[in-house]
């Protein structure tokens, strides 16, 4: 069993975002909605460029955290409130930073807060997941 | 925004078979690299059955029952004009490839935002034996008819 204190810092990771990506999430997931691949969709109900889904980018913060746990630690709770769209170019892609701290710690659990950021913006908030250890 | 909804009943989803490939599928796509997510040694070294669906994965199962109330005639939510603006995974044990479940949507909340409206819907998730697996709960932001569209 791993030894967490609340503050430590268990993974921080930037993973970069294609527009492959986003169709292996689309394909992996079923949802097509084709904002999160197509710009003539996405231009014309007003976005500002093709979006990740969200429910990617709380995938992948999930996946940062829980590759520096142990396999053992089962997830009990996970929650997050969606602020930005994440931006994801044609050809540049975007990067999603994500930082894992330890929230908090009790005999059975700990919380883990995760900031993820795009271009230097929060996109999601309240971003914790709790895991039983 | 109909508030008929809280409390109406919907049928339950037909079962869906959590296969292991799906599981490794999704962990690839949501970047998920850590061992009991697709090597099944390694998950049930770890005390798994098999491999263990990343914590998101439920979605791909209340998906299904936020189609349910997109199809209500009445629910007034259109999907153009809607957003997610929260969610939320509940667990009373992990899912494994192998798991057979099946999800039961309630409407559980409906709260007007100036000319929007909030919802929040909730899908309990249980296996073959009825037993709770997991409760998602997603918050939609639903835009009003007059206003432009947000997407």
């Amino acid at each position: 069993m791993t030894e967490l204190t609340v503050g430590d810092v268990i993974a921080e990771r930037t993973l970069h975002l294609t527009r492959e990506s986003l169709v292996r999430y689309a394909g992996a997931s079923g949802d097509f909605n084709p904002i999160h691949y197509r710009d003539d969709v996405a231009a014309a109900v007003g976005l500002p460029g093709v979006l990740a889904h969200g429910m990617l980018t709380m995938g992948i913060a999930a996946s940062v955290a829980l590759s520096a746990l142990p396999a053992g630690a089962e997830v009990v709770d996970y929650g997050v409130r969606f602020t930005k769209p994440v931006v994801v170019d044609a050809e540049t892609g975007a990067d999603v930073h994500i930082l894992a701290k330890v929230g908090a710690v009790d005999e059975t659990s700990a919380r883990i807060d995760l900031t993820v950021k795009a271009a230097e913006t929060t996109v999601l908030v309240k971003a914790q997941l709790r895991v039983a250890l | 925004m109909n508030s008929e909804l809280v409390g109406r009943e919907f049928p339950p989803t037909a079962p869906y078979l959590v296969g292991r490939e799906k599981v490794r599928e999704f962990a690839r796509a949501v970047f998920a690299d850590a061992p009991q997510h697709l090597d099944v040694d390694a998950a049930r070294a770890a005390g798994y059955a098999d491999v263990v669906a990343p914590p998101t994965f439920p979605m791909v199962i209340q998906d299904l029952t936020l189609q349910q109330l997109l199809s209500e005639p009445d629910s007034g939510i259109v999907l153009a004009r809607t957003i997610h603006a929260e969610q939320r995974f509940q667990y009373t044990r992990p899912i494994v490839a192998g798991d057979e479940l099946t999800a039961q949507l309630a409407v559980t909340g409906i709260r007007s935002l100036g000319g929007n409206a909030m919802i929040t819907s909730e899908a309990s998730i249980t296996d073959a034996a009825g037993d709770h697996v997991v409760t998602a709960v997603s918050v939609l932001l639903v835009g009003s008819d007059s206003e432009g569209e947000t997407a």
